[in-house]
């Protein structure tokens, strides 16, 4: 019997998409395209039926290897596209893979909109604290202090937390996990699919090469170790003082609301006008 | 045997008769962001779409109003945008998409004084050369104006007509003048209208390879969740999509997108004469100049003067060859725009022969008199 993971890959990725990949061995990348893999096959999608939008960058890269519809937008617009493709086919379930960067900077505006809106999308942002793919330059997700290769006297900038942005804008399910807590990953993954609405799972990421190597963890196991140290169960942080919690990342899921969705409303909407 | 449906004549703004063109062109899906003199258009969406079933969306910027466009387009849908020179600025980065990967989609562009935020309610034809190279990088592009709000209407169906037939963005210059004044227009019954919807493969998936080339250069184009499933990019890519760095793969690719125009440049290049047959002085002008120029031409050749007008419909890919007619035929050539001397500059440069081209230009927010460009025929 071939092994699970073959026979997913064989399923669903594309034959004729010329590999090897772009990503650097130990990448977080390929663990959550794995993630978002098995969710899809464990929900039973058909592959017509999937959108995958993704921005520019390393994840955005994700796109080009999956069988399904796949589009692979410009920087930080990935949210914009999918909200075209939704309000046009709203039977679609539209995926939208971003960076850190991708979406919290260049897209932070269409962010936070998207997750007003309430449309039915789900946006997986796989956060890795750094520009990747143009060499390591500071993203609004850069702890205090670190260094970037535009911050080589340490970061004075402050992270702001992806997953508190999305609750606080509206979005009906958000939950954030790590590619170290994969079964955790695997399982928001699912539920975020489902979930009617705005979700988001932010995924903290490891990227050795642009992040680690400047920051004393240059190797993908030392950052595994540093994501399985620092990582919190929302459950448990609640009964965890500030202190406690400083450095640290909470993993679990921080939203899960039931609000009217946008095209239900807006199918309401054409009721009215056909009147 | 049913009536015969007649044409209904309706009193409107170029605004509103840009709304009734795409709605005949069977425009289903608008996004934009409020902005002046192109708000109405809009506005009048928000309330008509959904009656025909059709989505309206008022995005969070222009940005993601041209995103949301390609988005609803490459899921099959007709789209459309509007907006004026700021937000047409920022609808830029999105537009260049649209050209890489072949989306057909109507940007409406009613042109306000610039640069800036400049003169929000004051027309202007300052976004020409925008309109042709506002995006990064060498691509094609149709450039389309309107001068009355007949044509609002008309050119709007041919905007679309464009855009599904040749797998391109097509923008459509309306002005502040254009865009709100209001006329009598004739509106031909839907089923009299000529409208083109893009080719769908007719090859099953598998066989489908969908940038392709063809003898038209316009591959077959399908739509997310019709069982087609491709990838779609910004990146220059191969013929199944995906990106290449490969010179033999770039190059024929780049050209392609100027072949399928090049190839359509007869029936693309749209121009209007008036009183050409026998001119010796030619005015050549777009938009709501054009219709200064057209009274300015009438009023000479009261005076026994053998004016002309050539009006611009299609700006880009520039109409050469009918301008190249009037510049052998006349012994000069006037320009009149509100602007420097955007379009007077194509002029100049496809001029061959010894016409001489002369400018003349407004920017102060106010629409080139008829009795200006009179005065200005006079003299040549």
């Amino acid at each position: 019997m071939a092994h699970q993971g073959t026979k997913l890959i064989h399923k669903y990725l594309r034959h004729d998409k010329k590999f090897p990949h772009v990503w650097c061995p130990g990448c977080g990348n390929g663990i959550v395209l794995g993630s978002l893999i098995r969710a899809i096959d464990k929900l039973k999608l058909e592959k017509d039926d999937i959108v995958l939008v993704s921005g520019i960058g390393c994840s955005g890269r994700m796109t080009v290897y999956v069988d399904f519809n796949t589009l692979h937008t410009t920087h930080g617009r990935a949210l914009t596209f999918a909200t075209g493709v939704k309000l046009a086919r709203p039977h679609l379930n539209v995926i939208v893979v971003m960076g850190d960067g991708d979406a919290t900077a260049i897209g932070g505006n269409h962010f936070i909109h998207a997750a007003r809106r309430n449309l039915d999308l789900t946006a997986i942002i796989v956060n890795n604290q750094i520009y990747g793919m143009t060499g390591g330059q500071h993203s609004p997700t850069t702890p205090y202090g670190c260094k970037a290769t535009t911050a080589v006297y340490g970061h004075i900038e402050h992270a702001f937390s992806i997953s508190e942005l999305a609750v606080t804008a509206g979005a009906s399910f958000v939950a954030r996990g790590s590619v170290y807590h994969t079964q955790l990953l695997d399982r928001v993954m699912e539920k975020a699919i489902l979930k009617k609405g705005f979700s988001v799972v932010e995924v903290i990421s490891n990227c050795h090469v642009q992040f680690g190597r400047r920051n004393q963890m240059s190797d993908p196991v030392t950052m595994m170790k540093w994501l399985r140290d620092h990582a919190v169960k929302v459950e448990k942080a609640k009964e965890m003082g500030p202190e406690e919690l400083e450095g640290k990342f909470t993993i679990g899921i921080l939203a899960d609301v039931d609000k009217p969705v946008y095209t239900e409303e807006y199918e309401k909407i054409r009721e009215k006008a056909k009147k | 045997m049913g009536k015969k449906k007649s044409s209904r004549r309706l009193f409107l703004q170029g605004n509103e008769a840009i709304v009734e063109g795409a709605l005949a062109a069977g425009c289903r899906f608008f996004a934009g962001y409020p902005i002046t003199p192109a708000s109405e258009i809009s506005e009048i969406l928000s309330e008509r779409l959904p009656q025909v079933g059709g989505t309206f969306i008022q995005m969070e910027d222009e940005i993601a109003s041209m995103g949301a466009v390609i988005g609803a387009s490459l899921a099959g849908v007709k789209s459309m945008t509007a907006t004026s020179g700021p937000g047409f600025s920022l609808m830029q980065e999105n537009l260049g998409f649209a050209c890489i990967a072949e989306v057909p989609c109507v940007i409406v562009d009613v042109m306000r004084g610039g640069p800036s935020t400049g003169l929000p309610t004051s027309p202007a034809q300052g976004d020409v050369m925008q309109a042709r190279w506002g995006t990064h990088g060498d691509h094609p592009i149709i450039v389309l104006a309107a001068s009355t709000v007949q044509d609002s209407f008309e050119i709007t169906i041919q905007a679309f007509n464009f855009a599904e037939k040749y797998r391109t963005p097509v923008i459509l210059l309306s002005d502040e003048v254009v865009a709100h004044t209001r006329e009598t227009v004739e509106l031909p019954p839907v089923e009299e209208l000529h409208v083109i919807d893009r080719i769908a493969p007719s090859m099953p998936p598998e066989w489908y390879i969908p940038f392709e080339d063809n003898s038209r250069g316009v591959p077959p184009m399908a739509a997310f969740g019709d069982g087609y499933r491709y990838h779609v990019t910004g990146l220059v890519h191969d013929v199944r999509g995906f990106p290449t760095q490969r010179s033999d793969e770039i190059e024929p690719f780049i050209k392609r997108l100027f072949r399928k125009i090049t190839q359509g440049f007869n029936e693309i290049q749209i121009t209007q004469p008036y009183m050409m047959d026998d001119a010796r002085v030619g005015v050549i002008a777009y938009g709501s100049t054009a219709r200064s120029a057209k009274r300015a031409v009438m009023d000479a050749r009261k005076r026994g003067v053998k004016a002309g007008l050539l009006q611009l419909t299609t700006l880009f890919p520039f109409p050469r060859y009918a301008v190249e007619e009037v510049l052998r035929q006349c012994r000069s050539v006037l320009v009149p725009e509100m602007n420097m001397g955007q379009i007077y500059r194509e002029v100049k440069r496809v001029n061959q022969t010894k016409c001489s081209v002369r400018k003349l230009n407004r920017i102060d927010g106010r629409l080139i008199t008829p009795d200006e460009i009179f005065r200005e025929v006079l003299k040549m």
